[in-house]
């Protein structure tokens, strides 16, 4: 169940760390061991909230129905709430509170280290932990949330697939961000950003009012993003600075499960924009680091963030209420086709926000078709959670996103705008393995493509 | 004493006991847990925590619009059954009368045909439901031991319920023996399988409708 045939793999991405794996299989745990670690990691934030959503499932299969991966596939393995069974028959075995009387019924089977194993293409390649399925759950149960526990498990047993995401994951626990790049050469390549495109850059100054986090995706991949930003925040009259101390907006160990890795980052961009007395925190195109700053960073630290944290496209909607943005309308383009948006799940669905893209869209004029399913009820584009992440996992990620797809086509649209590096990824890769000819674009591209300068165009 | 005296007496009693004292159990053993507070700030267009968690357990009975295609055969069938428990329980005389000697507290039955369609219906879609529990491929696979007995027990009372209203041949006090302890047996269950989601449906929305009203998201 796990693992694609090597013949069906994708070649290695360019750039990309080897294939080590070692998160996965250099531990070797007694099976006991890793199995008791696993309920460990899985139970280690268990509040009311989680055991209730424990104890309410009704077994009816909705969720199935909202999951790309079961509608794509048709595989009911897919099923979101079976992505944790492992979990949940441990939790009434051990814990729950019948857990004597299942135990001496045998009514929920022991589970085992193979199992788990099993369970990893489940838990990983084909979760997005996008929340779709725990917006159709008649007894509300977040599983998204549930899956996010799950990994916390499945890492602690050494279950986090390797190739990339466990290796992303190891690098920036023990570096601070997933490919290992000093502070002084995160410091070198910002300024060089600014040099290359021609727009000033601020780095580690040391008061700053906004400050801008910055995906090492972005870093490697689409530069053009990061000097979007400066430009941005040079327009709006920002006094802004990114912070080399404090800067790695993708925590990739949150997707991979692992909390040490995740409240490592989390903390170093905490402190950071704290030290710089930072009024804004903005997370830049990017879906669930944004969430976890957003929701669960004050959690992490332990008091309110002293500082408020937006996502890219809140904020730009925010300069543009304040009048601070100021926007050229796009030319049409002429065959007239207009665009469609591509909601991030974590902005839209998560957190309730997906005015805020659209009012920048507006503000840009452009002729924006919707798609079938849009804003909280959008589909993941089947690249977030991390999956994206995972090498094997390409052949299964394309089908899930064969539903974006269809509905992108049925919008006629020439270009799907995203506010997230992770879907751009996705829909480069997913359009490119297609062989379809629709654009991707970045709304804060777009954004700094359009600034309405005084007396001169940018 | 005879076995409908038992089956109104002590396993009234004692089944009564068991399903409040396990639905509580259950319920405490969640809520003792310890609660975590959220420090995160509100978004722009929360609605709170109280406002999310009492609207999603009313929304999240409706279904949302772009899952229906999907979803409706299980969304027709949940509220047909449903609905029509709701009509035997409060609109049936017999069980009108029952709740009238246990506490003094009466209103008007709804006419006999109503309630034996709707106990037909009900009768049915439960039956539907086991079979689709034993031929859809997701629900084949999520299906455990304690989605049958729950099944079962919902539906002996239902047919008992039936045959009973029905006045056949069956002799009456047998018939309201074994519909009372078929009763008895599902409230001696209920606390422990799924059938608890009397409660947990609801306070499973409560609990991620509290957190996604913070945030201002839809629930
Ligand atoms: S969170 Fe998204 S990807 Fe994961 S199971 Fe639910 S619907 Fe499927
Ligand atoms: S939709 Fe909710 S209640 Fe139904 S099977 Fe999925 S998790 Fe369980």
């Amino acid at each position: 169940m796990s693992g694609m045939p090597p013949s069906l793999a994708p070649a290695a991405k360019p750039g990309a760390k080897p294939a080590t794996r070692r998160v996965a299989e250099s531990r070797d745990q007694a099976d006991r061991a890793r199995l008791d670690a696993a309920m460990r990691g899985f139970i280690s934030d268990f509040g009311p909230e989680a055991a209730v959503y424990m104890e309410a499932c009704l077994h009816c299969g909705q969720c199935a129905e909202a999951c790309q991966f079961y509608v794509e596939t048709g595989d009911p393995k897919y099923t979101p709430i079976w992505k944790i069974e492992p979990f949940k028959q441990a939790y009434s075995r051990e814990m729950g509170p019948f857990a004597p009387f299942f135990r001496a019924f045998g009514l929920t089977p022991k589970v085992t280290l193979g199992e788990l194993e099993g369970w990893q293409e489940l838990l990983y390649d084909s979760c997005n932990m996008c929340g779709r399925c725990s917006l159709v759950c008649p007894a509300g149960i977040d599983i998204a949330d549930l899956v996010e526990k799950a990994r916390h498990g499945m890492f602690e047993a050494g279950l986090v697939p390797g190739d990339y995401l466990g290796a992303l994951a190891g690098k920036e626990q023990e570096t601070g961000n997933p490919f290992g790049i000093s502070r002084e050469d995160v410091r070198r390549a910002l300024l060089e950003i600014g040099r290359s495109h021609g727009v000033e850059m601020h780095v580690d100054e040391p008061r700053a009012a906004v400050v801008p986090t910055v995906s090492s995706i972005d870093l490697k991949m689409y530069p053009a993003s990061i000097a979007a930003t400066a430009r941005v925040l040079n327009h709006v009259g920002a006094s802004w600075s990114f912070r080399t101390d404090g800067f790695d907006a993708d925590n990739v160990s949150l997707t991979a499960g692992d909390r040490t890795g995740q409240r490592l980052v989390t903390e170093a961009i905490v402190d950071a924009a704290t030290r710089c007395g930072a009024e804004v925190l903005i997370m830049p195109e990017c879906g669930h680091s944004y969430t976890e700053m957003r929701w669960e960073a004050a959690n992490t630290v332990g008091h309110a963030l002293p500082f408020r944290v937006l996502h890219m496209s809140e904020y730009l909607a925010e300069c543009l209420d304040a009048g601070r943005l100021k926007l050229r309308p796009v030319t049409p383009d002429p065959e007239g086709r207009g665009v469609t948006f591509h909601d991030p799940c974590q902005l839209s669905r998560r957190s309730g926000r997906s005015d805020a893209p659209r009012k920048v869209m507006a503000a840009l004029g452009l002729d924006l078709h919707e798609l079938a399913d849009h804003g909280a009820d959008s589909w993941c584009c089947g690249g977030g959670g991390g999956v994206a992440l995972i090498n094997r996992a390409r052949p299964l990620r394309d089908k899930a996103f064969a539903i974006k797809r269809r509905q992108v086509a049925d919008t006629g649209a020439g270009t799907v705008i995203v506010s997230c590096t992770g879907c751009r990824q996705t829909f480069e890769h997913g359009f490119k393995d297609a062989g379809g000819e629709t654009g991707v674009g970045s709304l804060l591209d777009l954004v700094a493509g359009q600034l309405e300068e005084d007396g001169k165009t940018p | 004493m005879t076995l409908l005296d038992f089956a109104r007496g002590p396993a009234l009693y004692w089944s009564t006991l068991i399903m409040v004292c396990g639905l509580v159990w259950r319920l405490a053993g969640v809520a003792l847990l310890p609660f975590r507070p959220d420090r995160s700030a509100a978004g722009p267009q929360s609605r709170g925590r109280v406002r999310g968690a009492l609207g999603t357990i009313v929304s999240r009975s409706l279904p949302r619009r772009t899952f229906l295609a999907r979803t409706f055969a299980t969304v027709v069938v949940g509220y047909a059954m449903h609905l029509g428990l709701l009509i035997i329980l409060l609109g049936g005389a017999p069980h009108i009368l029952l709740v009238a000697q246990a506490t003094g507290l009466s209103w008007p039955s709804l006419p006999k045909g109503v309630v034996a369609l709707a106990s037909a219906v009900t009768l049915v879609t439960l039956v539907f439901v086991l079979v689709r529990r034993c031929t859809h491929p997701v629900l084949r696979l999520l299906s455990n031991f304690d989605d049958f007995l729950s099944i079962v027990l919902t539906l002996v009372p239902v047919a008992t319920g039936i045959l009973l209203a029905e006045e056949t041949v069956l002799p009456y006090r047998t018939l309201l023996t074994w519909h009372i302890l078929s009763v008895e047996a599902m409230m001696i269950w209920l606390p422990f399988g799924k059938l608890s989601h009397v409660v947990f449906v609801f306070a499973g929305r409560a609990v991620s409708g509290a957190k996604l009203g913070k945030r201002g998201a839809t629930t």
